[in-house]
């Protein structure tokens, strides 16, 4: 059994084996429901009511897609370049850190929001540029010292969030003062929990899509990954379109934290993202990598989450449903791509 | 700088260094079988999870320990055949199956824990894997405490390391994977299968980081908990670096890593301990592991064909 290329994929494979995909997914949510004990029809009902049934639980999904958006947009364009970011929660708490560091007082109306959003996302690219520096510079596998940077930084949020920067009125809690009312993100209805955090996450896309498709850099990216010994040759800088794709993805990532942060929570604590890094590569893979995809995909799975949660309050399934529908999905999407550019034949 | 010397004269220090080193070298030992056949696997990290789960819950369902670690290995196993079978034939990104395998592995343990034991807050413990108790060796002063008081699978680890070496370098078969991982065409020139040694390779390795995990249940702790391998598959994969993806060297790591994990567990109860924050010792295997990943990169004895998928009849 080989591989072999298809010259012309036609589109009922290109749409048509990512929709079979996502369809196993579903199909997998059904047995998984059934081993629970639990009515599937009902269960994969209530994800969907609990996603998107009043609302109230689309602005949670709304609001829970923001910070994916963010980290599905930095994964998107780090792999556009083969450059595996697996490090996008650190960059994320970088983000964080900073919306708490300027946001408490520092700075004031009406240039902290700005400022703070800019000085995030440089401080999310920092996060990136020591791993890309050392693939660069010494052939340094990225994966894994973007991995063990997240743990790095965790530890130090912790430290921060113990020492230098925590709320003298927070009860003994780990967490950082809250921000001055002039560095949160205003709510989009007044009232409601949506932030703006969500505005910027689709201006974000909107930008990163612009980025690919109409300037020199993103078609840069694209050379570099496709095939860099061949975009070396034809004379592009590979080293430096590598640099430049992880300040922008660091940059993505790092707001993603501080949107968190400014938008929603107001202050910093330790469990500000439950993986919200990890999940941007899902989300990334599933919108193949294409920016506005982002969003759809984001939304997806914001509101897989969202759902899970009040399904498994009413139908007794674990909420880690959740997390298996969505490495399962990530497992056959690669699959699905794959094939709508191979077929296998015997031999 | 007394209270080093102390902590590296006594006994129990080393113990627990060996202790350290187990499921390290049952994983390293794991990643390095699959990269020398030409497959980086980063589902390591949900795998020993897995294992972890699995070994635990078949003992507290009733199975001997022995059962346990069996499961555990079955169940990486599984995960080793999902990871190869996207990753050799089907040739996807090795880094996103990886990635894909340990999200779907960590989260299956996660989902069947609940099922399992949907009401319980803290886990229930078994009766772990106790000390050997070696005639003679176990009661020898200093040696008898920091080396022959370990259980069978910290032996089994070691064996492990041994057999790997020999299998690698000694046996056909250890040629042929080797080679797999070089140079695939010549293999299929020989009138082997590159697909079936990948395969079988990812699927062996992955047993074995399972049962890496399982000694952490089985031996270590005695429960199991959600964030209990908290990022040693990682660190693996670093060690298979800084071993230069040869045995002995990845045997040595293994135990200097866990020499200075046991040491900054110790030092947190000094004066130093007193003056740092601990989550400087809490990190400092992560940026060690960094740091070997930096020294090791300028002799780079990387398998040639890691991470490129072969197709039969393709140069």
């Amino acid at each position: 059994m080989r591989l072999e290329p298809i010259a012309n994929p036609s589109t009922l494979r290109q749409l048509g084996l990512p929709a079979l995909a996502i369809a196993a997914t579903m199909g997998v949510a059904t047995l998984l429901a059934l081993i629970a004990g639990a009515d599937p029809f009902a269960t994969l009902g209530q994800i969907a009511t609990g996603a998107l049934g009043s609302r109230l639980a689309i602005l949670e999904t709304l609001n829970r897609a923001t910070p994916l958006i963010f980290t599905g947009l930095a994964v998107a364009v780090a792999f556009r370049a083969k450059l595996w970011n697996i490090g996008a929660e650190a960059q994320l708490y970088a983000g964080a850190i900073i919306a708490v560091l300027l946001g408490t007082g520092a700075l004031g109306s009406p240039f902290v929001l700005p400022v703070s959003a800019l000085a995030a996302m440089l401080a999310g690219a920092l996060v990136l540029l020591g791993p890309v520096l050392l693939k660069t510079r010494l052939g340094v596998d990225e994966v894994v010292t973007t991995l063990l940077i997240n743990f790095i930084m965790l530890l130090f949020v912790s430290y921060l969030l113990e020492g230098p920067m925590k709320d003298p009125m927070g009860m003994g809690w780990p967490k950082s003062p809250a921000l001055i009312p002039e560095a949160r993100l205003p709510r989009i209805v007044e009232g409601l929990r949506l932030h703006w955090g969500f505005g910027l996450a689709l201006i974000a896309a909107a930008l990163v899509w612009v980025i690919q498709t109409r300037t020199t850099l993103g078609y840069e990216i694209r050379a570099v990954g496709q095939n860099p010994a061949a975009a070396r040759f034809a004379g592009i800088p590979v080293n430096v379109v590598l640099l430049k794709t992880a300040l922008l993805s660091g940059g993505l990532a790092a707001l993603a934290g501080w949107s968190e942060v400014a938008g929603l929570k107001g202050h910093l604590s330790q469990d500000l993202s439950p993986g919200f890094g990890y999940t941007g590569i899902i989300v990334a893979m599933l919108a193949l990598l294409h920016p506005l995809g982002v969003v759809v995909s984001a939304l997806f799975v914001a509101g897989i989450f969202v759902g899970s949660d009040a399904m498994s309050r009413a139908a007794g399934v674990p909420t880690y449903i959740a997390d298996m529908l969505l490495a399962t999905a990530l497992l056959f999407m690669v699959l699905a791509i794959l094939l709508t550019k191979f077929r296998m034949v015997r031999g | 700088m007394t209270d080093i010397i102390d902590i590296l004269i006594s006994a129990s220090f080393w113990a627990a260094v060996i202790r350290i080193a187990t499921p390290l070298i049952f994983a390293t030992m794991g990643e390095l079988i699959c990269e020398r056949a030409g497959v980086l696997n980063l589902g390591i990290e949900g795998i020993m999870v897995i294992g972890a789960f699995t070994g635990w819950m078949a003992v507290y369902q009733g199975m001997p320990l022995w059962g346990g670690v069996a499961t555990a290995m079955g169940a990486g196993m599984l995960f080793g055949l999902l990871h190869s079978t996207l990753t050799v034939p089907f040739g996807l990104s090795q880094h996103v199956v990886g990635l894909g395998v340990t999200l779907l592995a960590t989260a299956t343990a996660s989902f069947a824990y609940r099922l399992m034991l949907p009401e319980v807050t803290s886990p229930p413990k078994i009766e772990p894997f106790q000390p050997l108790d070696l005639p003679v060796l176990s009661d020898l002063p200093f040696l008898g405490e920091a080396i022959f008081q370990q259980t069978a699978l910290t032996w089994a680890a070691f064996a492990v390391a041994g057999l790997t070496a020999f299998t690698l370098y000694r046996t056909p078969l250890g040629l042929a994977l080797r080679a797999a991982g070089e140079n695939p065409a010549a293999v299929e020139a020989q009138g082997l299968s590159v697909t079936a040694l990948r395969m079988g390779a990812v699927m062996v390795g992955s047993g074995l980081m399972a049962v890496g995990g399982a000694f952490l249940t089985l031996s270590a702790f005695s429960s199991f908990f959600f964030e209990m391998v908290n990022g040693r598959g990682w660190v693996c994969v670093a060690l298979v670096v800084f071993g230069a993806w040869k045995p002995g060297k990845a045997l040595l790591g293994a135990i200097l890593f866990a020499g200075f994990d046991a040491l900054q567990i110790r030092l947190q109860q000094t004066d130093l301990g007193a003056v740092l924050p601990y989550q400087l010792f809490l990190a400092a295997p992560y940026i060690l592991s960094i740091l070997a990943l930096i020294l090791m990169s300028r002799r780079a004895e990387v398998p040639a064909a890691l991470m490129l998928p072969y197709n039969k009849g393709e140069r």
